[in-house]
């Protein structure tokens, strides 16, 4: 043990010297590496920080909360046109529902409309305004900036009130308070009563809940569409996740009520939940992962086949110098360790670097808003990654300087 | 006992369609102590022996005892720690890493003997001291003249104390004078009990040795002591 650990000393210094011996060939070889690495750290950062970013969109969904809804979310069992055959669900339906279900801790109606948004120049345009009740407040995780959600007598009277996104406040009012102004919605005139806290999520898009207006659900009615127009969306909050399983199955039994059904027929409703969402996210993260890694497998594994061939080089290049080695009493073992450690050195200097550079490059990145976390373990995957290239691709090069006959290597010139 | 005892020894190389013999039959003993200079034409084998007789090379046929020891039984790894120890080179066209300055150099084996850096560095700078060369000790071998570099060679050599320093032509690349004086410093080696084992094709240089043996076309043609050496009268430290 204490003489591998030598020879593995004396085989780093000896390779050492090697590398610096041929420093510029040594500079252009590792840049093989530390793009291959830099490719491999960013894109584990990059992988790491979209799945950050899928989970904390969905958990402010709740995950206590199930979504009756027309529609499955994900659904492999119910063909589609059956679904599309559904009746849409409506308010009077969602009232009778409230009355029968006793679980839950709130219940409120929602549903969606995309409109221009204007405030003096500023306009938005497919902007979704979500419409509900002020029951909705409880049964989301939603805070407040400014102000407050709308009350019941606005939410009653389809009251032209208006509660603003993070992101939609700050291009309409970006000085200044929001709470008290007016802005307009298809040419109609809604007062600003609140404004929501940041959810900082990039994936959700247009469902960010900062990408959102809310209005009474009766406003959207009055203003926008007509009641029978499309399907609302009824969210039901449970007092706690041990508690959704038996929710869920009141919330079944009273929507068959309410819609009438026979025990023969099946339910013409869904049930969502953020599992369904959550395991179709994992899906897609998986798929991303999986591409992004080839990807990058493959700017390190050119990186990798950069290192071979230079070690092949340098093995060729310093046939004398392995003879004269072995002249005077070195190993097959001990070459062998030589240039592994060299190309082991080469590789994690490389690596360093890489993760310098795909260090800075986060940086950068975070600074479009693009979801990036760079963790601990970044450096661990970096290091053994460039550790392992250097001797995967160092392998076949060192062998063959290993294996070398003496005396044909001494005679080469 | 004999420090080598080659028997039957024949070297054949495969070249394509013929075969090239060569060594045919040698056999010989060499004692501890000895100077014996191994004396032919270009081409007949001489270097051939020499590396069997210095382990770097396996004959095709043939017996080698080493200090008592069969060296056809002994794997690549006995083999190197063979030349390691036992045996000293010194080649012709020197053989020094060019990048590494004399005391690297000549620490070398030391590190293969799996000596520590403070002792190695000691013994390398002793061996470059008796080799008149204490004060290049960090010059690389292309701040050296040729004598100077082959004197590194022979304090790499001489480093590890080997029981025999076998040397090819060390003369070959150097002018007569820096020859002569190079064959000073092996008839003191030989002196201070060290047993050396030259290879030449010149006769006056053969004769500095104690005993000449001749060969011709992978044979031993003749086996001889030398009746007038040539004993160098310099002192070759003052030579440089
Ligand atoms: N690797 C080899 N392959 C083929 N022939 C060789 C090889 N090494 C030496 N020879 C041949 O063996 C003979 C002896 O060579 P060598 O021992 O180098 O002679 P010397 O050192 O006396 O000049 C020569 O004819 C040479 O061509
Ligand atoms: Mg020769």
């Amino acid at each position: 043990m204490g003489n591998f650990l030598f020879e593995l000393k004396e085989g780093l210094l000896i390779s050492l010297r090697a590398i610096r011996a041929n420093k510029i060939r040594s500079i252009l070889t590792t840049l093989g590496i530390v793009i291959g690495i830099a490719a491999v750290v960013l894109m584990s950062t990059a992988v790491t920080g979209i799945d950050q970013s899928f989970q904390k969109g969905v958990s402010s969904l709740g995950s206590d909360n199930l979504y009756i809804d027309k529609w499955a979310w994900f659904n492999n069992d119910i063909p589609w046109w059956q679904m599309r055959n559904r009746r849409n669900l409506n308010m009077e339906e969602y009232e009778r529902f409230k009355d029968l279900v006793k679980l839950p801790v709130a219940v409120a109606p929602s549903i969606w409309t995309n409109q221009t948004i204007k405030k003096g120049e500023t306009s938005i345009e497919f902007m979704m305004v979500t419409g509900t009740t002020n029951e909705y407040l409880r049964t989301t995780n939603l805070n407040f900036n400014q102000g407050r959600f709308f009350n019941e007598i606005e939410s009653k009277g389809a009251r032209s009130v208006v509660v603003l996104g993070s992101e939609i406040n700050k291009q309409l009012f970006p000085f200044g308070s929001a709470v008290g102004e007016e802005i307009e919605l298809k040419g109609n005139k809604f007062k600003v009563v609140g404004v929501l806290e940041e959810q900082g999520s990039f994936v959700m898009g247009s469902f960010n809940p900062d990408n959102q207006v809310f209005v009474p659900i009766d406003a959207v009615f009055k203003f926008f569409q007509n009641e029978s127009f499309r399907s609302i969306t009824i969210n039901v909050r449970a007092p706690n996740s041990q508690l959704v399983e038996d929710v869920k199955q009141e919330a079944i039994g009273a929507m068959r009520q309410v819609r009438g059904l026979k025990y023969y027929e099946a339910d013409d409703f869904s049930i969502n939940q953020q599992e369904g969402l959550l395991s179709e996210i994992n899906k897609t993260i998986g798929v991303i992962q999986i591409a992004g890694f080839v990807i990058t497998g493959l700017s390190l594994f050119v990186g990798a086949i950069g290192i071979m061939n230079i070690m092949f080089v340098s093995v060729k290049e310093r046939t004398k110098e392995i003879g004269i080695r072995k002249a005077i009493g070195a190993k097959r073992r001990t070459i062998l360790s030589q240039f592994l450690a060299e190309s082991a050195i080469i590789c994690l200097i490389g690596g360093v670097m890489g993760f310098f550079v795909a260090f800075l490059g986060t940086r950068i990145i975070e600074q479009y808003d693009f979801p990036v976390s760079l963790q601990y373990d970044a450096v661990v995957l970096a290091f053994v990654v460039s550790l392992l290239t250097g001797l995967i691709s160092g392998f076949a090069p060192a062998y063959s300087a290993a294996k070398m006959d003496p005396v044909e290597a001494l005679r080469y010139e | 006992m004999n420090l080598i005892s080659i028997e039957h020894i024949a070297k054949i190389y495969d070249v394509g369609s013929e075969e090239v013999h060569a060594l045919r039959d040698v056999s010989l003993t060499i004692e501890k102590n000895e100077y014996v200079a191994i004396m032919g034409p270009s081409g007949s084998g001489k270097s051939t022996l020499m590396n069997i007789l210095g382990c770097l090379d396996t004959p095709s046929k043939g017996s080698y005892i080493f200090n008592g020891i069969s060296v056809g039984d002994m794997d690549d790894n006995d083999l190197a720690k063979i030349r390691n120890k036992e045996i000293g080179f010194v080649f012709q066209t020197f053989n020094l890493l060019p990048r590494s300055d004399a005391l690297h150099n000549v620490e070398l084996p030391l590190i293969y003997a799996g000596m520590n850096s403070y002792e190695r560095k000691e013994r390398a700078r002793e061996a470059l001291a008796k080799v008149g060369l204490s004060d290049r000790v960090t010059h690389k071998p292309n701040e050296l003249s040729g004598g100077q570099r082959q004197r590194v060679a022979i304090a790499r050599a001489l480093v590890t104390s080997p029981s025999i320093i076998l040397a090819d032509e060390p003369t070959g690349n150097l002018d007569t004078k820096t020859g002569e004086d190079i064959m000073a410093l092996f008839s003191e080696l030989h002196s201070t009990g060290n047993t050396i084992i030259l290879v030449t094709h010149e006769e006056y240089i053969a004769e500095h040795a104690a005993r000449i043996i001749r060969i011709r076309d992978g044979m031993i043609e003749r086996d001889e002591y030398v009746e007038k050496r040539i004993i160098p009268s310099s002192n070759n430290h003052s030579l440089q």
